[in-house]
């Protein structure tokens, strides 16, 4: 039993070093050459960072396109879902008022036009996607605010359209982040 | 819908094709055959030097446990202590604090048996140290240690009698050097290139485009994330694990995280058939596995692309299928695909909130914990596979009136008894938790714990009591996932899965060992006309039929309270 825990003891000591130091020493080291250094791929607009490309941001001026509703209001240091039951009254109470006030913005819309992704908090609380069909509602109201042409912002969703993997896998996507910021230089 | 779909096919698929080369691998690693990592030798000899252990010294199985139970218990007091203490110990650049008692007693459990159940989140929870020299480590080496038990468990029935059956040490330290420590490279590589994050430096402070203060969390997740998927271990680096856009951040990223899962177990059924010779029998074995996967996966993967009711009569499109919980890169179809493979697998990384998932979907998830062992875990799972087998060995007996053997092995009494006592073990400490934390809910209500039992549910009716028996099945599977609305940081929760864990993962490793070695031990008896021959159809389907049934009559009850009784409610 004593040369086992001697052993055991001297085994988990030598792994640590391994497992704990080198191993992700090694892995840090190859962070380094990855387009954010390994910090992450930060987003710039005129010199300033203004996010994360992967993590989606809090978007409610009306200029702008929305993303999901997020459980922890796009807290990036503190992810979270809403983990609500399917069945759950209050929580279909609030998916309620969700289609309400999107209705009240996009007043040319009809229930049936709304995604259940635009109205449902995501599962990170940081989802930095909409699907296409959720930005495809905003875009008459995101031509208004902006005086733009309708035409000329649903051509930049176009653009922004991220499809499946290879054409075959996966579903379609659209960053938000970056459908913004593309609409921030389309104005000049 | 369709590029979804494919999307599972593919990445099962991939799954495979990358498996079964690595069962074929696995077996010569642990058979001491000649392979091409053979040049990581002089590595593995310095371990062996510094730890002062000889690889040639042979174990009996009982050996073999003594030494499995000592060194998991030198990482439970180490890991303890670090936790509390963690505030006072370097790489703390986001200033966390130290860990409560409870908490620290239920995290350390958790990751020293491979379950990863977080009664902390990620981001606030735990130090860079911690994430790294308690959680990540043991991933390493609780996977690790399931998988030197299966092969003991190989072991003794490649020869026809033996009571040598290897050195732990050897197998321990093969699992580490030959398997997940390179397999985990590759993958953190793969990670950071797609974005994951590497470096050390603590959380980042921006300004966001319409003019938010933001502070963003971070830390060197790669490495980890890699390896929780291949140890089928499933803590997350942050606190909602691989839904976080940096944990898991492309469709791409998260089918290497779904393959990276299934990778191993998979791997290891293969690896069992060639290294005691019968590779019939691990067909067979891998046949009802991928059958009972099946079984779990296309209801839940309906039952997902079908959508809310309640939100589809509020008359929104929900083309896509049910979103709450979900990220819009995945998807609800693989993020279905993901939930069954989590919960058969006893992985425990989610992509999606469980608890926020479709009644029915909870209900097959729940029942793939509780069956545990299609695939099942790094090494475990075959291990739990192997005591329904052995039931299935006797019941077949008693129905042909022949005294039950297996592999040319007579089984007895004694092996029944442990089979029999680690099959009702779990239904045991899941049932009885679920309905002691059910009892405290309705009577205590106002305990004055950190969270008072009557805001410990997230979700009212029959939900919330699907939220307390997820915690107690996943607890004593080992898995790790979560109906995370339950408010579990408190000493009721901490404790009593703390137990669960513990009991749910030694038991049931050492159960099948010792039925395994005290087989080994016995005279072989040639095969004959009269043999009960595993490796058939008719046998797979017994076993099944085994699986099927206890489950059934062990949890159908508890099932129906929950999930079912949500689901008539949410249809009518």
């Amino acid at each position: 039993m004593k040369k086992y825990i001697l052993q055991s003891l001297r085994l988990t000591a030598v792994l640590l070093v391994l497992l704990c130091v080198i191993y992700p020493l090694i892995v840090a080291f190859a962070g380094k050459l990855t387009k954010g250094n390994g910090g992450g791929e930060k987003i710039t607009k005129n010199g300033q960072v203004v996010g994360y490309a992967l993590l989606g941001q809090s978007f409610t001026k009306p200029q702008y396109f929305w993303g999901r509703p997020s459980a922890v209001g796009y807290k990036a240091d503190g992810s979270g879902g809403s983990n609500k039951g399917p069945s759950n009254p209050d929580y279909l109470k609030e998916v309620n008022s969700r289609i309400d006030s999107l209705l009240k913005y996009h007043p040319y819309l009809k229930r049936s036009d709304i995604p259940a992704d635009m109205v449902t908090a995501s599962g990170s609380g940081l989802d930095p996607n909409i699907s296409v069909e959720g930005a495809a509602i905003q875009i008459k109201r995101v031509a208004m605010y902006r005086k733009l042409n309708e035409q000329d912002v649903a051509d930049l969703v176009k653009k922004t359209v991220k499809g499946p993997v290879l054409g075959l896998f996966g579903p379609s996507s659209i960053n938000v982040l970056e459908l913004n910021i593309a609409l921030d230089n389309l104005k000049k | 819908m369709n590029t979804e779909l494919f999307g599972i096919v593919a990445t099962y698929l991939l799954t495979l094709v990358l498996a079964i080369p690595l069962g074929k691998y696995l077996a010569k690693v642990f058979a001491g055959e000649k392979v091409w990592t053979d040049f990581l030798k002089p590595i593995e000899s310095g371990i062996y030097k510094l730890s002062g252990i000889n690889p040639k010294e042979e174990m009996n199985w009982k050996q073999h446990m003594k030494a499995l139970m000592t060194i998991n218990l030198v990482w439970l007091v180490y890991g303890f202590f670090v936790l509390m203490y963690q505030d006072k110990l370097p790489l703390n650049p986001d200033g966390n604090p130290g860990m409560t008692p409870d908490l620290a007693f239920n995290s350390i459990i958790s990751f020293v048996v491979n379950c990863n159940l977080q009664h902390y989140s990620g981001e606030s929870g735990v130090t860079y140290l911690t994430q790294h020299f308690v959680m990540m480590f043991l991933q390493f080496v609780s996977a690790a240690t399931g998988i030197a038990a299966a092969v003991v468990f190989f072991k003794a029935f490649r020869d026809k009698t033996s009571t040598n059956l290897g050195n732990f040490w050897e197998f321990f330290v093969k699992s580490i050097t030959r398997l997940l420590l390179p397999l985990s490279l590759i993958m953190a590589i793969i990670l950071a290139f797609s974005g994951t994050p590497t470096s050390y430096e603590g959380k980042d402070k921006l300004i966001s485009l319409q003019g938010d203060t933001v502070n963003v969390s971070r830390g060197p997740a790669a490495a980890f994330v890699a390896i929780k998927h291949l140890g089928t271990n499933g803590g997350g680096w942050f606190g909602t694990n691989s839904a976080h856009p940096l944990e898991n951040p492309s469709y791409i990223t998260n089918s290497v995280e779904l393959i990276a899962q299934v990778l191993i177990p998979i791997a290891m059924v293969i690896a069992f058939g060639i290294f005691i010779r019968r590779r019939k029998l691990s067909w067979m074995i891998f046949g009802v596995m991928t059958i009972g996967m099946l079984l779990l996966l296309i209801p839940t993967v309906s039952s997902e692309l079908g959508g809310n009711p309640a939100i589809a009569k509020m008359g929104v499109s929900q083309l896509s299928g049910a979103m709450e919980g979900k990220e819009v890169r995945f998807g609800p179809a693989i993020s279905g695909y993901w939930s069954t493979v989590t919960t058969i697998i006893s992985t425990g990384s989610v992509n999606s909130m469980h608890d926020s998932t479709m009644p029915l979907t909870g209900f097959w998830q729940l029942l793939g914990m509780m069956i545990n062992s299609f695939y099942g875990g790094c090494g475990v799972g075959m291990l739990n596979y192997f005591i329904y087998l052995i039931i299935a060995v006797f019941i077949s007996g008693l129905m042909v009136g022949r005294t039950p053997e297996f592999l040319g092995h007579k089984v007895e009494a004694r092996e029944i008894k442990i089979a029999a006592l680690i099959t009702l073990l779990s239904p045991f400490l899941i049932l009885a938790g679920t309905a002691i934390a059910s009892f405290v809910v309705v009577n205590h209500a106002d305990a004055a714990w950190a969270v008072q039992p009557k805001s410990w549910l997230n979700n009212p009716g029959f939900h919330g009591f699907s939220e307390m028996l997820y915690e107690m099945t996943s607890s004593n599977a080992n898995n790790g996932s979560g109906f995370e609305g339950l408010g579990d940081n408190n000493v009721f929760w901490n404790v009593s899965t703390g137990f669960v864990l513990f009991l749910g993962r030694f038991l049931p490793i050492i159960g099948p060992i010792a039925i395994a070695g005290l087989l080994g031990a016995k005279k072989h008896i040639p095969e004959s006309a009269g043999t009960l021959k595993a490796d058939t159809l008719t046998f797979s389907l017994m076993t099944f039929a085994v699986i099927i049934v206890l489950n059934a009559l062990s949890y159908f009850p508890a099932l129906t309270l929950g999930p079912l009784a949500e689901y008539f409610t949410l249809i009518k």
